[in-house]
């Protein structure tokens, strides 16, 4: 995760707090948030996309094999995949150690 | 070269923004502002600025939208008063801290209640905190230059800034009166078109509008009131230039009289002309009278204040709002507040005048300066005229 | 400095009166003020307005209390509003009516100059409509002398346009047609 260089001298804050650089948003790992993860049972899969369409965070993505994956940097478990899930093909687990 | 008519000051002013080409006026009517909210959608009906006028349904959309337009780089220009001014105050901090240089007249109204639709200051007051830059205006030539002068001094790189230009409503916005317009090439010579520090635009990357955690929110206010503090030198230029093209002078504290005063009134907005009669009178009675007229309000003129008070023993100030429960007068307050380290400074007392479309006549304003000469009132502050 | 109160009904056109004054003395070079008495107002409702002229700038903004002159457009008003109150003893009433000084005299106290002028005949010959605040503008002038008959002449085209010339030919005739009645006690 990209540390955030502050508190900026006042001088040094944009004026009108405008921020110059797209997508700093993604520095910002949210992963670390989480408390429970979502594993998916690819055998039960049947690649219908509803996780990728519910996530909130737009962090659940289709791989090479067209099964899904959520990107970990970003997930923070709220487990909306798992709950609407219709195979009931993902499980949400606690976050080891 | 400006042309003297006769005009309707809310006319003129709406006028005044044509001639600096507005892009976008948002804006919602209420009384007394409400020949500048009809004009403005004249002017941009008939096709005499190339400009669109949004109907919003609200004052609090008309600031709101107004925001969008200049974040997009558009000269953008509303118009309000009291009430409607309080319902867009959630919008009017946000506005300077997005350092957008929206253009906002404001035919002052008093606050309700009980419901009044004439003119104080109560609407203006509770803003001073928002880092708005205010302009008073004491007839209409003022209204109209203030206009124009509102966007030079905003849109100045160095200020990035709204402004607000007040006007006494029914006072000075429904007086028809001799005023001086300038013609469209003087003030296309004086105000370049507008050139955004930063635009909302498909092809620029910027986001504008963002939130602030406790570790960046204070640097951030002290930018803004920086800038704000700052502004003061580029009102002075911008007010310097006005005076060497069009040949009008403005002051932040414009004197009558005060050379070997020994008594002030202190005044702001259209009735300070009646008190200059007041001063005349009594001087011609004897009495060391002057007067102050303040024209910059915020940011708060501190140095022509301590220079312009030197020698005078008693300041009465007028204001026409009330800060209740608390020290009286905002411009009272600020004054004394201001003052309170200078070692020699004069006695100031404090009058409540012309709330709600009170009239305040000449022999008020002599009665006000005969009274204060002793340099104490009854109470801290005087509800002046009040019965009971 | 000259001042002025009109009184009239909303829709009659006082507020147009003293805007096209103040316009006409502008334009001679004076100074002039034009305003409404503030407040909401409908049509039919008694409303005033005023005038201040003066030939050099005007710095008072406060109300006028002791007009030079009272100009009432609507005769129903004599009796229903004090027309006279603060009228300057030196002052002039003039009203629209063909009314005699006696009738006036019931609903009226003024010893100073009383004069008048049909102006509802003049306007309903002139323009066609019972609208009289053109047509006492004129009688206003002679009385007064305020500004120059041909000084309406530029404000009243800015804001009648087409029908100007019949707003100019009824100010004409009060002109010619006012009368004072009463040259007041001394």
């Amino acid at each position: 995760m990209t540390e955030k260089k502050w508190p900026e001298t006042w001088q040094e804050v944009n004026p009108g707090c405008m921020v110059f650089r797209p997508g700093s948003a993604k520095e910002y790992h949210t992963g670390s948030w989480r408390a429970k993860r979502p594993i998916w049972d690819n055998a039960k899969c049947i690649k219908c996309g509803v996780c990728y369409i519910y996530c909130p965070e737009g962090c659940v993505t289709e791989n090479a094999d067209g099964f899904f994956e959520a990107n970990l940097d970003y997930c923070k478990g709220c487990g909306i995949c798992a709950h609407e899930c219709w195979p009931v093909a993902i499980k949400m687990v606690n976050e080891e150690e | 070269m400006g042309k003297r008519v006769g005009m309707e000051v809310a006319i003129a002013s709406a006028e005044a923004a044509a001639l600096c080409r507005f892009d976008v006026a948002a804006v919602y009517p209420i009384t007394p502002q409400s020949h500048v909210a009809e004009h403005l959608s004249d002017i941009v009906a008939d096709g005499r600025v190339d400009a669109s006028f949004i109907t919003v349904e609200s004052e609090h959309s008309a600031l709101s939208a107004a925001m969008g337009s200049e974040a997009t780089g558009a000269r953008t220009v509303t118009a309000t008063s009291s009430q409607g001014l309080l319902y867009m105050s959630e919008v009017l901090p946000i506005t300077s801290a997005m350092r957008l240089p929206i253009v906002m007249l404001i035919a002052n109204r008093a606050v309700s209640g009980p419901i009044n639709i004439w003119n104080d200051h109560s609407d203006i007051m509770p803003m001073r905190d928002t880092g708005w830059i205010s302009f008073f205006a004491d007839n209409g030539q003022e209204v109209v230059d203030m206009t124009i002068q509102a966007f030079k001094v905003g849109e100045d790189r160095r200020v990035m800034l709204p402004v607000n230009v007040n006007m006494d409503g029914f006072q000075l916005t429904h007086m028809v009166e001799p005023i001086i317009m300038p013609d469209q090439e003087e003030v296309d010579h004086f105000l370049p078109a507008y050139v955004p520090y930063a635009a909302l635009h498909p092809d620029n990357i910027v986001s504008m509008g963002t939130l602030g955690m406790p570790e960046i929110y204070a640097e951030a206010q002290k930018a803004k009131d920086v800038a704000l503090v700052n502004s003061i030198k580029v009102v002075r230029e911008v007010w310097k230039e006005w005076e060497a093209q069009f040949g009008r002078k403005y002051e932040p504290i414009q004197t009558y009289r005060t050379e070997d005063a020994e008594i002030a009134l202190v005044t702001m907005g259209s009735m300070g002309e009646t008190a200059e009669i007041a001063v005349d009178e009594l001087r011609k009675q004897g009495v060391k009278a002057g007067l102050l007229k303040i024209k910059l309000w915020r940011p708060f003129p501190f140095d022509d204040l301590k220079k312009v008070v030197k020698g005078i023993k008693v300041l009465a100030v007028t204001d026409r709002a009330c800060s209740f429960g608390g020290p009286g007068g905002p411009v009272f307050s600020e004054i004394r507040s201001a003052l309170y380290d200078t070692p020699k400074r004069p006695k100031i007392v404090n009058y409540l005048i012309g709330l709600g479309g009170r009239d305040v006549q000449v022999e008020n304003f002599m009665d006000m300066v005969r009274r204060a000469a002793k340099g104490k009132l009854s109470e801290p502050y005087e509800f002046y005229g009040v019965r009971g | 400095m000259l001042e002025i109160r009109w009184h009239g009904r909303g829709g009659q056109g006082a507020v147009t009166s003293v805007e096209l004054l103040a316009l006409s003395a502008i334009e001679e070079e004076k100074y002039a003020q034009g305003f409404p008495s503030f407040g909401p107002e409908r049509r039919g409702a008694p409303v005033t307005a005023f005038n201040r002229v003066d030939d050099k700038q005007i710095k008072i903004r406060s109300g006028i209390y002791h007009p030079d002159v009272v100009v009432v457009l609507d005769e129903s008003l004599v009796g229903l509003v004090d027309v006279a109150e603060g009228l300057k003893p030196t002052g002039i009433l003039l009203v629209n009516t063909t009314k005699t000084l006696a009738e006036l005299k019931k609903n009226i106290r003024f010893e100073g100059r009383i004069a008048t002028c049909d102006g509802t005949g003049i306007a309903w010959k002139e323009l066609g409509v019972p609208i009289t605040n053109t047509t006492m503008l004129g009688a206003l002038v002679k009385l007064t002398g305020a500004v120059k008959l041909e000084s309406l002449d530029s404000p009243l085209k800015e804001r009648f346009g087409r029908i100007a010339p019949k707003n100019q030919a009824a100010a004409k005739r009060a002109y010619e047609e006012v009368r004072i009645i009463s040259q007041g006690s001394k």
